[in-house]
């Protein structure tokens, strides 16, 4: 079995009534790399990550996670994993610490009150812990939300638009914490983004999507290179207008 | 698993704990309703004869503990969809009947909390003793709890089903129940073609089961095996349309959308 391999998907297809948001997909997530999942808004890349959570279920096609089929493995699958998302919150009458504890047990987390505290150290949001999710700023939720992400030492992480709604500032100081934790854990990171300057900052490799199938996979450089472009804010540009045309 | 079920408790635990609003809410509805109640049978004492007030506030107290945990289990997943929390839970490793339990001790905990200070308040304001209903109020307690559960899971599955606009269903559904199963009269004051509908409420038997324990002190077996067998069934098919309707919002993709419109 190929044990660099994280995430190995044939043929997945999800039809919602009318559209085909995922259509015919093969991906193939390498251990350790940092992968962006890109393309227009509607293109497909949360109902892709969904369908890798086992969160909505595919019409069509085979998904294994960290070389475990998604379809009879999902739990032990999903204790290994964990996922952050700009439009998924935690509850917001709870504090940080409450919230967090619920999760760090959810996962089973050994000495749950330390691995928080160094989470939130870790994320520079120490004082936050005793507030409620609700009156926090929309930059220490998503770290408050990262943190949460990364409560049982995930193997891959799911973000989904991580530094949507951040000032510049506090989204490279995300971007630094996420580097630094690939590195000293080899996490693998499946990323979306809308900000093509950050993408070719953090990911080592990208496929476009298209009405959900691939229109261009490959590293940042090779993208361009295809694509004959400077930057993959061009590339994107380019898709979407031939998506119109 | 354990240590799951109560993690997801626990966070009800924090939730009551930071809101001074759903606090009291354990509290409030449940005194109006009494108080109202207790008047009313009152007078109706007066009209009719003193065993009224008994039998009328012994339905009250009843009648707002299955109230109460069909309340509980419902709100506290529905409210998941509110906090936009739902995502969350359902991508860690925690499987739906985990989410059930820990639903279900929230009505436990918050069915006891209400009937003991009910007890205590139509006691106090009106000299009624529920204890009074002798050693099968345990068996009430613990039915009716049971089918609270039920219920709530039936109207989980329809939100699920019809979506958020379904969500009125939470306060609609028992609306449904409460005249069908004899809460304040005998099943016999139904119209003979309703009365199979009302045989068919586990609720009615513990109901009629307190009416005969107000009188003569014990309800007869019967009532309770029925009550006991009513609610196995209803608590079975709660739990396959519940986990039904779950995997149908997997396949529509809605659990994640979370707008379920
Ligand atoms: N549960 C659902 N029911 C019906 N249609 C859906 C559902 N989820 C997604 N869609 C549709 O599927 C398509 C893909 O949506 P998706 O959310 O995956 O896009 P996206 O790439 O994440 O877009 P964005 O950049 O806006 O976040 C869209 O046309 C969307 O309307
Ligand atoms: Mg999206």
């Amino acid at each position: 079995m190929d044990t660099d391999q994280v995430i190995g998907v044939k043929g997945l297809t999800k039809r919602f009534a009318a559209v085909t948001a995922v259509d015919g997909l093969d991906l193939d997530v390498r251990r350790g790399e940092v992968f962006g999942l890109l393309g227009q808004n509607g293109a497909g890349k949360t109902t892709t990550i969904q369908l890798l959570l086992g969160l909505t279920v595919p019409d069509a096609g085979d998904v294994a996670v960290l070389g475990l089929p998604l379809a009879s493995r999902r739990r032990e699958i999903l204790a290994r994993v964990n996922f952050s998302s700009a439009y998924v919150a935690m509850p917001s009458n709870l504090t940080v610490l409450e919230n967090l504890t619920v999760f760090a047990l959810l996962y089973g987390v050994r000495r749950p009150r330390k691995r928080i505290m160094e989470l939130l150290e870790l994320l520079e949001i120490p004082d936050t812990a005793r507030r409620v999710c609700g009156g926090l700023s929309s930059g220490q939720l998503t770290r408050a939300n990262l943190c949460k992400a990364l409560i049982n030492d995930p193997e891959l992480l799911f973000l989904d638009e991580p530094t949507a709604s951040l000032d510049p500032a506090i989204a490279a100081k995300v971007r630094r914490t996420l580097k630094q934790i690939r590195q000293e854990r080899g996490v693998t990171l499946v990323y979306t983004s809308h900000n093509m300057r950050e993408v070719e900052e953090m990911c080592d490799r990208v496929v476009f999507l298209r009405q959900g199938r691939a229109a261009a996979q490959g590293s940042p450089a090779q993208v361009r290179q295809q694509a004959g472009r400077a930057s993959l804010e061009e590339v994107f540009i380019d898709l979407a207008e031939q998506g119109r045309g | 698993m354990w240590l799951r079920v109560w993690a997801l408790f626990l966070r009800y635990v924090y939730l009551h704990k930071r809101s001074v609003v759903r606090t009291m809410e354990i509290f409030f509805w449940p005194v109006m309703n009494l108080l109202l109640w207790g008047f009313v049978s009152k007078y109706l004492g007066r009209l009719a004869g003193p065993g009224t007030v008994t039998y009328l506030l012994g339905g009250v107290v009843l009648w707002d503990l299955l109230y109460r945990s069909q309340h509980a289990v419902s709100l506290s997943i529905t409210e998941e969809f509110w906090e936009r929390n739902i995502v969350n839970l359902f991508a860690a490793p925690v499987r739906p009947v985990e989410i059930v339990l820990a639903a279900c001790g929230v009505g436990f905990v918050r069915a006891l909390v209400m009937t003991v200070s009910s007890a205590f308040i139509v006691y106090a304001a009106f000299g009624f003793n529920i204890l009074a209903m002798g050693p099968s109020l345990g068996w009430f307690y613990l039915s009716l709890l049971v089918f609270g559960w039920a219920v709530g899971l039936f109207t989980m599955g329809l939100i699920f089903l019809f979506g958020r606009a379904a969500e009125g269903l939470i306060w609609g559904i028992p609306f449904l129940i409460q005249p069908l199963t004899a809460v304040f009269y005998p099943v016999d004051v139904l119209p003979a073609w309703l009365q199979p509908v009302a045989l068919c409420l586990p609720s009615t038997y513990v109901f009629e089961g307190m009416r005969a324990a107000l009188a003569h002190g014990t309800a007869p077996l019967d009532l309770l095996l029925r009550a006991a067998a009513g609610n196995g069934v209803f608590l079975v098919l709660g739990g396959v349309f519940f986990a039904w309707t779950l995997e149908r919002v997997r396949v529509k993709g809605a659990l994640a959308r979370q707008a379920m419109e």
